[in-house]
C-alpha cells in the first residue's frame, strides 16, 4: 500500500483557529503594557513633585540625586499653609471657582435645556454657534476682553479691572459653552417620550428639567462640573492678565509671581504649591467619578 | 371618562401630508384600534389627540369641549408609550404618582390610588423597585398603572406590545382587555399588528395613507371589508386576489378565474353581482380558510378543483398550502391529514358562500 492512497485531495494547509480567551489574554496584555506606560507617563511630573516638596532649599540645590529624599522635611508645606498671602490665593481660586461653576451651570443646564429640546427657530444654528465659541482662543480674546472691560469700567464707574470678581465675568465665556456642549448631548440623549410623558403628566418645562432632565443626566452634570471646576481653577493666562496685585490673585498666578523672583526659583515652596493647588480637583474627582461612570439612564426604555 | 371625536383632521409636515382629514366618533367606554402600515399616519393621529403634536387643520374633541390648543396636560388624557418611558431615577411608586404629585393630590389619596393601581396590575410587590431593575413585560404594567392612577378621561397606547417578545405580547394583550373591562376608560390604541387591533377592540380603525380605509368591529372588518386594503390587511394568512370576470352560461351566472377554471355563483351572490358588467377585470378576494381540502358532500357554492402545491407549511391544527393560479400565489388551509405535500397533487374545495368580489382598478369591494 502506497502512502499516495491515503491522500484523498483535500486541502492540506492546516487552518490555525486561535481560541477567543486566549485572543482577549493577548489584548489585555497589550492594553496593561500600554496603560501602564502611560500612567508612568503621566504619574513621573507629580512624583517628582512631590519628591522636591519634601527637600529644603539647600538640597535642592545640591547635586544630590533628584529622585530621592535625604532629608525630608515638611518646612515647605508648612511655610505655605502658615503664609496668609498663599492662604489667599487659595481663598480667591476658591471663591472664583465655585461661582463661576455655580454660574455656567445657572446658565448652560437650561440653555443645554432649550437647544435640545424645545425646537425653535435657528435652535441648531444656535447650538453650533456656542460649540465654535468654544474653539476660539483664549489667547485671542484676552486683549478685546481686556479692552471691553476697560471700558464698561470707564462707562460705570465700577472697577473690575485688577479685582479678583472680575473673573467671575470672564471664566464663564470659556466654561459656558463647553458645558452648554456637553449638556446638549446628554440631554438629546435622553429619550424623548421621557419629557412627552412629563407633559402628559402635567409637567412644565421648568418642571421636567428640574424633575427628569437633571436627575437623568445627573453623569453628565457631573462631567460638566468637572471641567468648569478645573479650568477656573487651572486658569493662568486671564487671571495673569486682569489681576495684578498680590492680594486679587488666584493661585497659579501667585505661586508663580510671588515664589519666582527675579531669577531665584524657590522649587520647594512652588512644587508644594503646586501640589496643595492640585489637591482640591483631585478630591472632587475623587467624589465625583462614581456618578460619573454610573449609567442613570438604564432602565428608562427598552434596553 | 368621555367620547372623543376628529372633525376633518389634517396633519401637514411641509410638504407631506401625514393625516389627511379624519373624521372619527369615539363613544364613551369604547376600545378603539388604530390599525395600518408605518406611515399610515395612526401614530400621528394618536399624537394629535394627546396634545403632543399640532393639528394643522380640523378639530379634536374630547368630553364635547374642543382641545385644539389645550396643553396636554389639561387634556386629562394619559399615555402609554411603547417603549415605556419610565422615569429612571424613580422607584415604580414614585414612577406612577408623578402625575398625582405634581397636581399636589393629598398624599394619602395618591398613596391608595397607587396601591390600587398596583393591585389591579399585580405590580404591588415591585413598588420599590426602579425601573431598570424590572423585565419588559413588569415595566409595561407600570407605564399602564402610571396611566390608570390619574383616572383620565381617555387612555392613549402607542404601540405598546411591540417591545414584548410573542408570548409576552399576547399575555400582556390579555391584561390590557382585562383592565379595561375593569376600568372602562375611554380608550385609542394604535398598534401595526391586525391580530392585536382584532383581539382588543370594539371597533377597529384601518388606515392606510393618512385616511381611513375603513371603521368596524373585528368581526365587520374581517367579513364584510370594504376595500382591498382592508381585506388584504385583516387576516392572516392574507386574503387570496384572484384575477376573475363573471360571464353568463346558459342563463346562469358564472366566474371565470382562469381558461380551465369557471364556477357557476350560489344564487345569493349571482342576485348580487348580476348587473355588474362582464367585461370587466375583476378579483375574485378569497380567504384561505375558504379555501380547503375537498371532500366527498360539499355543500351547495362549494366547488372543487384540481391543483399542484408548491409549498406546504404544517402548522399544527391545520396545513397552510400554496399553490399558483396562472401566476397568482394562493394560500389555502387544509386538514393535517388531508395528504398535502410539497409539490403534490390536490384536489381543492372553494367556498364560494365567503367570497368577495372587488374592482381590480378602484379596489373596492362590491
Amino acid at each position: 500500500m502506497s502512502t499516495l492512497a491515503i491522500d484523498k485531495g483535500g486541502p492540506t494547509r492546516k487552518v490555525k483557529y486561535r481560541s477567543m480567551s486566549r485572543d482577549r489574554t493577548w489584548a489585555l496584555r497589550w492594553s496593561y503594557f500600554f496603560l501602564v506606560l502611560f500612567a508612568i507617563f503621566s504619574l513621573v511630573p507629580p512624583i517628582y513633585m512631590l519628591i522636591t516638596s519634601l527637600k529644603s532649599s539647600a538640597e535642592i540645590s545640591a547635586a544630590t540625586n533628584p529622585w530621592w529624599v535625604f532629608h525630608p522635611t515638611l518646612a515647605n508645606y508648612v511655610e505655605l499653609l502658615t503664609s496668609n498671602q498663599f492662604l489667599r490665593f487659595f481663598w480667591n481660586s476658591a471663591v472664583v471657582s465655585i461661582v463661576v461653576v455655580c454660574v455656567t451651570m445657572l446658565i448652560s443646564i437650561p440653555a443645554a435645556f432649550a437647544l435640545a429640546r424645545m425646537k425653535f427657530w435657528g435652535s441648531t444654528t444656535l447650538a453650533t454657534g456656542v460649540f465654535l465659541t468654544y474653539l476660539v482662543p483664549d489667547s485671542l480674546l484676552f486683549i478685546p476682553l481686556f479692552k471691553m472691560l476697560a471700558a464698561v469700567q470707564d462707562i460705570t464707574g465700577i472697577t473690575l479691572l485688577n479685582r479678583w470678581y472680575v473673573l467671575l465675568f470672564i471664566y464663564p465665556t470659556l466654561t459656558v459653552p463647553f458645558c452648554t456642549w456637553i449638556m446638549i448631548g446628554y440631554f438629546a440623549s435622553i429619550p424623548k417620550e421621557l419629557d412627552e410623558a412629563a407633559l402628559i403628566d402635567g409637567a412644565s418645562w421648568l418642571q421636567t428639567l428640574t424633575r427628569i432632565f437633571i436627575p437623568v443626566a445627573l453623569p453628565g452634570l457631573i462631567a460638566a462640573t468637572i471641567f468648569a471646576f478645573t479650568v477656573s481653577w487651572a486658569q493662568f493666562l486671564y487671571p495673569l492678565v486682569f489681576t495684578t496685585s498680590i492680594d486679587q490673585l488666584v493661585l497659579p498666578v501667585g505661586i508663580t509671581t510671588t515664589l519666582i523672583k527675579g531669577d531665584v526659583f524657590n522649587w520647594g515652596q512652588i512644587m508644594t504649591g503646586a501640589l496643595l493647588g492640585a489637591a482640591p480637583p483631585l478630591i472632587i474627582y475623587a467624589f465625583l467619578m462614581d456618578y460619573y461612570i454610573a449609567g442613570l439612564t438604564a432602565g428608562a426604555t427598552k434596553g | 371618562m368621555a367620547e372623543v371625536a376628529l372633525r376633518k383632521v389634517v396633519k401637514r409636515y411641509d410638504e407631506v401630508e401625514a393625516v389627511r382629514g379624519i373624521d372619527l366618533d369615539i363613544s364613551d367606554h369604547e376600545f378603539i384600534v388604530l390599525v395600518g402600515p408605518s406611515g399610515c399616519g395612526k401614530s400621528t393621529t394618536l399624537r394629535m389627540i394627546a396634545g403632543l403634536e399640532d393639528i394643522t387643520d380640523g378639530d379634536i374633541m374630547i368630553g364635547g369641549d374642543v382641545v385644539n390648543d389645550v396643553p396636554p396636560k389639561d387634556r386629562d388624557i394619559a399615555m402609554v408609550f411603547q417603549n415605556y418611558a419610565l422615569y429612571p431615577h424613580m422607584t415604580v411608586a414614585e414612577n406612577m404618582s408623578f402625575g398625582l404629585r405634581l397636581k399636589h393630590y393629598p398624599k394619602a389619596e395618591i398613596k391608595a390610588r397607587v396601591t390600587e393601581a398596583a393591585r389591579l396590575l399585580d405590580i404591588t410587590d415591585l413598588i420599590d423597585r426602579k425601573p431598570k431593575q424590572l423585565s419588559g413585560g413588569q415595566r409595561q404594567r407600570v407605564a399602564m398603572g402610571r396611566a390608570i392612577v390619574r383616572n383620565p378621561k381617555v387612555f392613549l397606547f402607542d404601540e405598546p406590545l411591540s417591545n414584548l417578545d410573542a408570548k409576552l405580547r399576547v399575555q400582556m394583550r390579555i391584561e390590557i382587555k382585562k383592565v379595561h373591562q375593569k376600568v372602562r376608560t375611554t380608550t385609542v390604541y394604535v398598534t401595526h399588528d391586525q391580530v392585536e387591533a382584532m383581539t382588543l377592540a370594539d371597533r377597529v380603525v384601518v388606515m392606510n395613507k393618512g385616511r381611513i380605509e375603513q371603521i368596524g368591529t373585528p368581526n365587520e372588518l374581517y367579513h364584510k371589508p370594504a376595500t382591498r386594503f382592508v381585506a388584504g390587511f385583516i387576516g392572516s394568512p392574507a386574503m387570496n386576489f384572484i384575477p376573475c370576470r363573471l360571464e353568463d352560461v346558459g342563463g346562469k351566472l358564472n366566474i371565470r378565474l382562469t381558461d380551465r377554471i369557471s364556477f357557476p355563483l350560489p344564487p345569493a351572490r349571482a342576485a348580487r353581482y348580476s348587473a355588474l358588467p362582464r367585461a370587466e377585470n375583476l378579483l375574485l378576494g378569497i380567504r384561505p380558510e375558504h379555501l380547503t381540502e375537498s371532500h366527498a358532500h360539499l355543500e351547495p357554492g362549494v366547488e372543487t378543483f384540481d391543483t399542484v402545491l408548491d409549498v406546504t407549511e404544517p402548522m399544527g391544527m391545520e396545513t397552510l398550502v400554496y399553490f399558483g393560479l396562472e401566476g397568482t400565489p394562493i394560500c389555502g388551509r387544509v386538514d393535517p391529514n388531508a395528504g398535502a405535500k410539497d409539490g403534490g397533487p390536490m384536489r381543492l374545495a372553494m367556498d364560494l358562500n365567503n367570497m368577495h368580489l372587488l374592482n381590480e382598478a378602484t379596489g373596492v369591494v362590491l
